[in-house]
């Protein structure tokens, strides 16, 4: 059965077209991930989903309704984890997840249950008489999924849930979601630019520039790439990639390394290698990965350079809790 | 429909409750205008100016005053709220949850409301040491007085706050509008004794009514009150308002600015 369905939505802001006719749908119970880099319009089509913005055109639905036009029932059946935290910072953790049950109007003995069920499973149960302030990231992280998850929501928005955590948290904080998942029979529609991240996905959207290129298993995708990938560095690049596209092959070229994919990588690389004109210095056979399949698509990897420090200023701006209002 | 307003309502007044205990600042600073109040003017200011007009002493003519400057003060927290909720993301929260958006904004005028009174009263604890005698008739009179007066004012704040996305251009307003808004109210003079043009514009001012109709509230209660010889109500078009037409006034301003507030507010994304 299908939870989510979008059919060719459209959205702009007043200059930019943020999403440029996405169709897809999300089944129930499975682990839906949008993939893409930065300005891909993942968090725009979460805010068209979540009924915090209007599609320019184009249906969306979910649970058979169609968003714009039922706001009220829509907001009842989903939770959310923005990109930026959306605590208040003043009050303590209870109060802020007590509030949270206030305005989705949960019956008090269910409240108190529920509250105590997921404090105690995202860890914070103990600390949580605690203004939200005094929290680091990845409790704030783990305080948020606990509240979207509260209401008992048959959809659940993750917006890059683990931005700027470091990878034990990332782990822990994919645990729980598991479990909680497994437990309430729950779907969950996520976004990421973190290639290990999307392989927690049943299925994964790759969205570029507003578009969607690829869809399906992060196994399929792998897949259809066909084959192995193959990456190399030599001192000449582009007398290289002019050779190995004479070889009908095609190179995609990211910091120097060239790689491409090969149906047969241990039949092909003997032969390659001894036939090659110019200097190797390094070669590399592997699986694909997401990130080969998101550079064969698009040309280039999803994390430039200067990737990481965005993410560092990101997730100093959730620490202090000074989210940018999209 | 009207269950989920209500429930707008309240969750959203307890908030700003909860956060008027938890931020010590704006508690300590409801504590601290009083006293601020206190030193300044029961210093001596009232035997250096005397009496500002037959009956009525400066601290008498002021206290009203002083007490609605408090609780516009109050409004405009609230009203700021909003932008802070804005920038910090809690705004979304809200905005997510099945909330009724009208109830959004009256739930924080009404908590803006309700902490206002709680200053306002705070204000009232130190009346006696300056000399000025109020009963319980006085303040209960005054609660709902201060309640209108905070939501009215409120109004103006959200309809500038509604879609505005820093704090730093909100505070650019508030200089150019809060302030005027204080000093064309007739808090710290008679409005009588001002040049015509003040006194044109102080009638365009929500605030000018709820003064008087403090000082009108205030002065039937001393007794001091004695029309012929006291400058005190509006005059529009030749008529002195009296409390319950400033009252009135008030209350269509109030009534229109959330309107308008709440449907710019509802309208946005
Ligand atoms: N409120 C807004 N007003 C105008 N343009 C916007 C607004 N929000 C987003 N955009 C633009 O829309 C495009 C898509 O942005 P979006 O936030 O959806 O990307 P994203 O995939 O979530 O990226 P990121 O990984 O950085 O979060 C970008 O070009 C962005 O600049
Ligand atoms: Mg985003």
């Amino acid at each position: 059965m299908q939870i989510i369905e979008v059919k060719n939505l459209y959205k702009s802001y007043k200059k930019i077209e943020a999403v440029k006719g996405i169709s897809f749908s999300v089944n129930q119970g499975e682990i839906f991930g949008f993939l893409g880099p930065n300005g891909a319009g993942k968090t725009t089509t979460i805010n068209v989903l979540c009924t915090l913005l209007k599609q320019s055109s184009g249906e969306a639905y979910l649970d058979n309704l169609e968003i714009s036009r039922n706001q009220g029932e829509i907001r009842k059946r989903i939770g959310l984890v923005f990109q930026d935290t959306t605590l208040d910072d003043y009050l303590t953790a209870e109060e802020n997840i007590k509030f949270h049950g206030y305005a989705y109007n949960m019956p008090k003995n269910l409240l108190a249950q529920r509250t105590e069920n997921l404090l105690k499973m995202m860890d914070l149960w103990d600390r949580r008489k605690e203004n939200v302030r005094s929290y680091s990231g990845g409790m704030k992280r783990r305080l948020e999924i606990a509240r979207g998850l509260l209401h008992l929501p048959k959809v659940l928005f993750l917006d890059e849930p683990t931005l700027g955590l470091d990878p034990q948290t990332r782990r822990k904080i994919w645990d729980h979601i598991n479990e909680i998942r497994l437990k309430d029979k729950i779907t969950i529609f996520m976004t990421t630019h973190y290639m290990d991240e999307a392989e927690n996905c049943n299925r994964i959207a790759i969205i570029d520039h507003g578009k969607i290129i690829a869809l399906n298993s992060p196994e399929g995708l792998k897949i259809d790439l066909g084959g192995d990938t193959v990456e190399i560095t030599t001192e000449n690049v582009s007398e290289a990639e002019k050779e190995i596209k004479s070889l009908n092959l095609k190179p995609t070229i990211t910091n120097n390394n060239i790689s491409f994919q090969v149906p047969n990588g241990n039949e092909f690389l003997p032969n390659f290698v001894q036939n090659f004109q110019q200097k190797i210095i390094s070669i590399e056979l592997r699986r694909p990965t997401l990130d080969d399949v998101f550079i064969s698509l698009t040309g280039k990897a999803i994390r430039e350079q200067n990737q990481s420090s965005t993410d560092q200023m990101r997730s100093w701006r959730n620490r202090r809790g000074m989210g940018g209002s999209r | 429909m009207a269950k989920e307003f209500f429930r707008s309502i309240y969750v959203v007044t307890y908030r700003e409750i909860l956060r008027f205990i938890r931020e010590r600042s704006r508690l300590i600073s409801a504590f601290l205008m009083p006293i601020m109040f206190l030193v300044v003017f029961g210093a001596g200011f009232n035997r250096l100016i005397g009496e500002i007009s037959p009956g009525v002493d400066f601290i008498q003519f002021m206290f009203p005053g002083i007490l609605a400057m408090t609780v516009v003060m109050g409004s405009l927290f609230s009203a700021l709220s909003i932008v802070w909720d804005r920038e910090f993301g809690f705004l979304k929260e809200l905005l997510i949850a099945p909330l009724s958006r009208t109830g959004i904004i009256l739930g924080k005028a009404l908590g803006g409301a309700l902490t206002s009174s709680i200053r306002g009263l705070i204000l009232l604890g130190f009346a006696p040491v300056i000399g000025i005698n109020i009963t319980p008739a006085l303040v209960i009179k005054l609660i709902p007085m201060i309640l209108l007066l905070s939501i009215t004012l409120s109004g103006v704040g959200f309809v500038i706050a509604a879609r505005m996305r820093s704090q730093q251009g909100f505070q650019g307003i508030m200089n150019f509008v809060f302030f005027p808004i204080i000093f064309l109210s007739g808090v710290f003079f008679p409005l009588t004794s001002t040049p015509n043009i003040i006194q044109t514009l102080s009638k365009f001012n929500p605030m000018t009514y709820g003064v008087d109709a403090l000082r009108q509230i205030f002065f039937n209660d001393l007794n001091v009150i004695d029309k012929n010889i006291q400058p005190i109500g509006i005059e529009i078009f030749g008529h002195i308002t009296t409390v319950w037409e400033n009252i009135t006034i008030l209350s269509v301003i109030g009534i229109i600015l959330m309107m308008i507030a709440t449907w710019m507010f509802s309208k946005q994304e």
